[in-house]
């Protein structure tokens, strides 16, 4: 068996809050292969961006790594000392993120943040950089480069400023990118536009992507295998085309019901388009058993009592529920 | 940037305007006049032929509204009026005391600035560590110190004690006589800044764009000077003006302490001599360096701020 590019064993992730240590994300485990396209799915507040944090080493206080694996190429990344994974980040794991108001300097045009990457990875000169930098913002389909290197963040639209996001995360040709809900604050409009942009890149280069989204189907679209997670710990995962045509985990089954472009189908035959009622339980007051039985149509007494254990699937996926389908 | 520097000094026009009808009224409607109060301290006592004929000269006697249009109309072409103590002209008196006032404000500020700021800065670079704590704890002290209680200390240790510098006055007006006034007048305005420097540093640190830096592989000293430390100073730089603005009003005390000849030291004498076209004088004068400091610091907004310099 070939070693997989990104390899999160058992992750945990505590979160201190009032004196205490929370368990925010535990029991985490997945895979991916060299250029795939791996789906991070799960309501808001579920656990997506800090898993995202934690593979870039990027975790700051009050959480912090508890435990667990993150192997790059085989290699354990989580125990690097600083400056070797100063050396990983950007060069061989980029990260977009899903603000792209904020997440760029405002007070520094957006070609010298493209070209720090160049300067910081490649030791290249900054005319070199900037140089670069143009060519990086053509290839983001950035109209007019040679100008628009000189602006600001605040003279371009969320698109365009995500598309110099997507620039500086593939500027050195890294082996996975992490995309945190890169489209989740643009207009619906541009939405396509930007995933279809960096799935062609991403596809070109050979970059896997670790695609987080609370939306199902947009990560469905994209990805090969798609996990979904909740409350901190991943409940199912399996190809992208079976967890449509099979969700196993109740939770699986509510997004599946509560999307709209589906939905269509369902009021064809007269059915309400469902919505999982309730909401994600704050970090500090998960209940015991199933953390999500008290929003579970399917719940019986077990599930408020045992914690159910991941089950495998016949062709490779898993599911964690007393019950599943 | 032409046209932002027009807009600026067109909205400083009506508050010029507000704080001279502002500084013209409160004297015409307080009791007491320097004629007057030449009879009270009970030393000297003056014919009321004598009083009645000063009080036409100096136009005491003329309808408010008159006198007001008068002194509109001479402030407006620089004429600040004639002392009623020396008979010079106000501006006379007031550009004798300009340079040592400004020589001093700017001392202060230096000094606040080139300390304040960068305490701020390692502050919060350190945040938690006993630097932080340490300075922080001595930032509400220096804010808390009386300026008058300081300078009497400064002057106790440094000009008594240790016999390092002179104790006050304006000498040739160098370095020597400088230090200690300035010193005093600059510990409240550095505690102020190391304070808001360290809380803008911690803000800029926690901002989005600052983690995108580090996921671009960066190590935390290239953060810092690459984008933490502009988008603080962006922060800071509004109190650094409004202290420097108001620096020269602060400066009162100290100059009377110290006797440094400045505008401060002017103001008090003539509060006190009740000579009111100089106190006029020296009122405009420091709202009007206030002024004059805030609207220099939104240019610096503009070279330093893209968002303002497009916006
Ligand atoms: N810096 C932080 N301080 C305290 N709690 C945090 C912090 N970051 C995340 N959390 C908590 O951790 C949980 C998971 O957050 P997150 O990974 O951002 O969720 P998602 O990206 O899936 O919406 C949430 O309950 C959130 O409140
Ligand atoms: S374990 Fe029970 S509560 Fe949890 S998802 Fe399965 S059926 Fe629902
Ligand atoms: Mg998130």
């Amino acid at each position: 068996m070939t070693t997989p590019l990104l390899e999160v064993r058992d992750l945990r992730i505590a979160l201190d809050a009032g004196g205490r240590s929370h368990d925010a994300v535990g029991n985490v485990s997945f895979s991916i292969g060299r250029g795939e396209t791996f789906g991070l799915v799960g309501e808001s507040g579920c656990g997506k961006s800090i898993t995202a944090l934690s593979i870039m080493g990027l975790l700051r206080s009050p959480l912090s790594l508890a435990g667990g694996a993150i192997a790059l190429d085989g290699r354990e990344i989580q125990d690097l000392p600083a400056a070797d994974m100063r050396r990983l980040r950007g060069k061989r794991i980029a990260m977009i993120f899903q603000e792209p108001m904020t997440a760029l300097n405002p007070l520094s045009p957006v070609g010298r943040q493209i070209a720090e990457m160049f300067v910081l990875h490649e030791r290249a000169s900054w005319k070199e950089a900037w140089e670069r930098a143009e060519d990086a913002l053509r290839q983001v389909r950035v109209p007019s480069p040679e100008r628009r290197v000189h602006d600001y963040p605040h003279q371009l639209s969320g698109g365009m400023r995500q598309r110099v996001m997507i620039a500086i995360a593939l500027a050195c040709g890294p082996d996975l990118l992490v995309a945190d809900e890169p489209t989740t604050a643009l207009d619906v409009t541009v939405q396509a536009e930007i995933v279809d942009l960096m799935a062609e890149l991403c596809a070109a280069k050979g970059t896997a992507v670790l695609m987080i989204s609370h939306d199902l189907g947009l990560v469905a679209n994209m990805c090969e295998r798609v996990a979904v997670m909740y409350a901190g710990r991943i409940v199912e995962s399996q190809a992208a085309d079976a967890i449509f045509a099979h969700p196993r985990h109740p939770y699986t089954q509510g997004l599946i019901g509560s999307l709209p472009l589906l939905s269509a189908r369902s009021r064809h035959g007269r059915q309400k388009l469902r919505e999982i009622s309730g909401v994600v339980p704050s970090i500090v007051a998960y209940p015991p058993g199933c953390r999500f039985n008290p929003r579970c149509p399917a719940m019986t007494d077990i599930c408020a009592r045992d914690v159910p254990m991941a089950e495998s699937l016949p062709d490779g996926g898993l599911v964690r529920c007393h019950h599943h389908g | 940037m032409l046209a932002v520097l027009v807009r600026r000094l067109l909205n400083v026009v009506p508050t010029i305007a507000a704080v001279v009808a502002l500084v013209f009224l409160l004297f015409s409607v307080l009791p007491g006049s320097f004629i007057s109060g030449m009879n009270e301290d009970g030393r000297t006592t003056i014919d009321p032929a004598v009083m009645e004929r000063m009080r036409k000269e100096m136009g005491l006697d003329d309808p408010l509204a008159e006198r007001f249009v008068k002194y509109l109309g001479r402030t407006a072409i620089g004429d600040l009026g004639t002392s009623f103590r020396t008979r010079e002209p106000v501006t006379k008196l007031i550009a004798d005391r300009l340079w040592p006032s400004l020589k001093l404000t700017f001392a202060a500020m230096l000094f606040a600035i080139a300390i304040g700021v960068p305490l701020g800065f390692v502050a919060a670079l350190k945040q938690g560590s006993v630097l932080d704590t340490a300075s922080m704890v001595g930032a509400i002290s220096g804010l808390s110190l009386p300026k008058f209680w300081l300078g009497l200390m400064l002057m106790y240790l440094f000009a008594l004690q240790l016999k390092w510098l002179p104790s006050f006055g304006y000498g040739d007006g160098g370095l020597r006589h400088l230090t200690l006034p300035a010193i005093a007048l600059g510990v409240s305005p550095m505690a102020l800044l190391a304070r808001t420097t360290r809380a803008a540093v911690l803000d800029v640190l926690n901002a989005d764009f600052v983690r995108t830096a580090r996921s671009k592989g960066m190590g935390e000293s290239r953060v810092v000077t690459w984008h933490v430390m502009r988008n603080a100073l962006v922060l800071v730089v509004t109190t650094i003006g409004l202290q420097f603005g108001s620096l020269m009003g602060q400066a009162v005390v100290v100059e009377k302490l110290f006797s440094w000849p400045g505008v401060g030291s002017l103001l008090v004498d003539s509060v006190f001599q009740r000579d009111i076209p100089a106190v006029q004088g020296c009122i405009l004068l420091i709202v009007f360096f206030f002024l004059a400091i805030n609207t220099l610091i939104d240019l610096a907004y503009v070279l330093i701020d893209p968002r303002i310099r497009y916006g």
